[in-house]
């Protein structure tokens, strides 16, 4: 009997990939030689089986950053599909090595999962869709509308919580299933279309006449998407936060992925520090700007960040650019959004 | 006295002429009262109005060329087939390696031509035939599909999907449920109590759970009691997992035909001197598959529409490779879901069909004069 589940366990597991169990996440991933990445099925603009055997979209291309921050090569790194429910799990038990599939970043999520939040590549929330026809220019014009929307989302709570605090009567045409919704707006039986902004965008893009609707600019609520990673790896965690950091240090100093070499002799300190260009200082002395060291990688961290998948911003045109997305609050902090990154010094 | 005797055949008269030719035929087989006349015209309008805006749909309206979306996306723009082609390869072989291919390709072929020699009773050596069938291929599709071995390049099984899954998850666990399936009936019949008490209780178990349930349960919880660094591999697990679940529900077919067989065919082997396995082999065995095919098709069509919980846990099987393929920001249009669906549709209902269409045919072969 013995044997025999020795023998089953072995099978079980014979064709499985026995990574050695260690503490740490880098060791374990360059052991593998490829980071494991949760992404969405299906989801436009971040993340999408293409026609060919690749994913792409910002969450994929966000991964595809963390494994040229490892590897110095985009392409060392495997993608697993994994739908709302399983994502948590599937991070905690160690399938993937970290999930960018458009999770929410909230407390309770942060505080009792195990997990951390890395950082924000992100910013959505709740918006409104309205015919062009209409006229309306702002969601505060929406009073006395019929709002279409999912039966038991927190998009219903969010939309009660909104026309309440602006005094605004309104009516609730719910259903349950996202189909049914699209297709009572397109019906006309609503004024409004309400979800989440970058599904919007998305939905529009499946109208048979996507020009006679309009997104209002009006966000009502928070949904700040990023990636996640373990608790306890403090340098894991470190990399796929700086990872992010270092794509929108790139675009506010100007490294693109087509000018990154160029780049490197720029005298600009800012930009040595963030490529690990080695300087003489004018005492004679050489700063080796060696950032990667803290982080356990190479002084060309970020040089392969960028030369594998460009910029911030070249990561969001090449997604999201093409579903008319905005950049919204997501441009960089000195141009009006939200987007902040700590220097690298 | 006898009046009058008939001594030849009274003339044939010829059948009234209301009653002859095609358009009686006609009136008999459509119209043979009103009451039945008004519903036939109203479920004949029906069935041709579905059959013609499904016509509409998918052929007249249909796009049948395009670079992207945006013709697709027109107004009144019918199934969107441009899409279908071009993601083609990938319902069939999901993420595999486009120059590995050909490994699938000569799985799929050698499939279909061990089938056809073991299923078509005319082409005889059914005894290599199977052999071939249950234990060679097998192992060869394991090796080709897999590789790592023989000089083939490794695939890990996350790079499978789409209807290769599909066939490997729903082959896999029907041709497992059979003999599983005999070997807990068996058991549960059994005299033997601790035999008999196992066996039924993973039939009740089993059958207890939903096959949702146990295949989140098993790929997303078990790695959780593993040790660290220990993953499964989620597409075996889903397999082993299938199959127990097909052998539980098999196991009560199977039951429900050894309970058909009369006691005087055991009574009957056993008189000769037939040992248990003999006398199941041989006599009780043959008698049960013959009245259980019906039923056995028919588990085997809901277990190949089963197969698609797996999207549950995000492997990408027929139906989630489709459905995944809506959200490509190069295809999507209001047509796209909707073309996804039907091709689905046919593809699902074509194996369907096809297991019923043989299962009736082995059916009547069988055949043997008690019919139930």
């Amino acid at each position: 009997m013995k044997t025999f589940k020795t023998l089953a366990l072995a099978s079980v597991f014979g064709l499985s990939a026995m990574a050695t169990a260690s503490a740490s996440t880098l060791d374990d991933v360059k052991a593998k030689g490829f980071v494991q990445c949760g992404v969405s099925q299906g989801l436009i603009g971040f993340s999408n089986p293409y026609d060919q055997n690749n994913w792409t979209g910002l969450d994929v291309d966000f991964c595809k950053a963390v494994a040229a921050a490892v590897f110095g090569d985009a392409t060392k790194v495997k993608f697993s599909p994994l739908n709302a429910k399983e994502r948590f799990t599937a991070l905690q038990s160690g399938s993937i090595d970290v999930l960018s599939r458009n999770s929410t970043w909230t407390m309770s999520r942060d505080t009792t999962l195990g997990l951390s939040f890395a950082g924000v590549t992100y910013y959505d929330g709740q918006g409104f869709m309205v015919p062009t026809k209409l006229g309306v220019k702002s969601a505060l014009e929406l009073g006395g509308a019929s709002v279409c929307t999912q039966t038991g989302t927190t998009t219903e709570l969010n939309l009660a919580d909104y026309f309440k605090a602006n005094k605004m009567e309104y009516k609730i045409v719910a259903f349950e299933k996202n189909e049914e919704v699209l297709k009572a707006y397109q019906e006309g039986r609503c004024d409004v279309f309400t979800t989440d902004q970058s599904g919007l965008y998305a939905e529009v893009l499946k109208f048979p006449n996507p020009a006679d609707h309009m997104v209002l600019p009006e966000i009502i609520s928070k949904e700040p998407l990023g990636p996640v990673v373990r608790q306890g790896d403090a340098q894991w965690f470190n990399i796929v936060k700086w990872t992010y950091y270092a794509l929108l240090n790139a675009e506010e100093l100007g490294v693109t992925q087509a000018n990154v070499e160029e780049m490197k002799g720029s005298a600009n300190p800012e930009i040595q520090r963030l490529l690990g260009v080695k300087v003489k200082n004018p005492d004679g002395t050489e700063a080796d700007n060696d950032f990667g060291k803290g982080i356990g990688l190479g002084a060309d961290w970020a040089v392969n960040i960028v030369k594998g998948v460009g910029n911030y911003s070249e990561v969001f045109e090449r997604n999201l650019a093409q579903l008319k997305i905005a950049r919204g609050k997501n441009a960089l902090w000195n141009q009006g959004g939200l987007q902040y990154a700590p220097p690298i010094r | 006295m006898v009046a009058f005797v008939r001594t030849q055949d009274a003339p044939v008269a010829p059948p009234p002429a209301n009653m002859t030719g095609a358009w009686a035929a006609a009136k008999q087989k459509f119209f043979p009262t009103p009451l039945s006349s008004v519903a036939g015209v109203i479920i004949a309008a029906l069935v041709a109005w579905v059959v013609w805006t499904l016509i509409d749909w998918a052929v007249i309206r249909a796009v049948w060329s395009a670079p992207d979306r945006e013709l697709c996306n027109a107004e009144g723009a019918g199934a969107c087939w441009p899409y279908a082609f071009a993601r083609f390869h990938q319902f069939i072989y999901g993420f595999y390696p486009v120059e590995e291919r050909w490994r699938v390709n000569i799985v799929f072929l050698l499939g279909a031509l061990s089938l056809a020699a073991l299923l078509i009773p005319s082409i005889p050596r059914k005894g290599l035939s199977a052999l071939f069938f249950f234990v060679i291929y097998p192992v060869l599709t394991g090796i080709l599909f897999v590789g790592g071995m023989f000089g083939l390049t490794y695939v890990e099984t996350t790079q499978w999907g789409g209807l290769m899954v599909t066939l490997v998850l729903s082959v896999t666990s029907m041709v497992a449920s059979v003999p599983l399936g005999i070997l807990l009936a068996l058991g549960r019949r059994s005299t033997m109590p601790i035999v008999s008490l196992l066996s039924t209780i993973f039939i009740e178990v089993v059958r207890g759970v939903p096959l949702v349930l146990v295949l989140f349960m098993a790929v997303n919880m078990f790695p959780l009691f593993m040790p660290p660094g220990v993953n499964p591999d989620k597409l075996l697990i889903v397999i082993i997992g299938m199959a127990l679940f097909a052998a539980a529900y098999m196991a009560e077919i199977i039951r429900g035909g050894l309970q058909a067989i009369p006691k005087g065919q055991y009574e009957g082997a056993q008189a000769v001197g037939l040992s248990y396995w003999k006398m199941m082999g041989l006599i009780v065995m043959p008698q049960v598959i013959k009245i259980v095919i019906p039923s056995i098709v028919n588990h085997f069509i809901s277990l190949f529409k089963d197969t698609s919980l797996v999207t549950v846990v995000s492997i990408l099987d027929l139906l989630g490779v489709v459905q995944s393929s809506f959200n490509d920001a190069k295809w999507a249009s209001a047509q796209t879901g909707n073309t996804g669906y039907f091709l689905l549709a046919v593809v699902y209902w074509l194996f369907c069909f096809g297991m019923s269409r043989y299962s009736q045919f082995i059916e009547r072969k069988l055949a043997t004069g008690h019919k139930r």
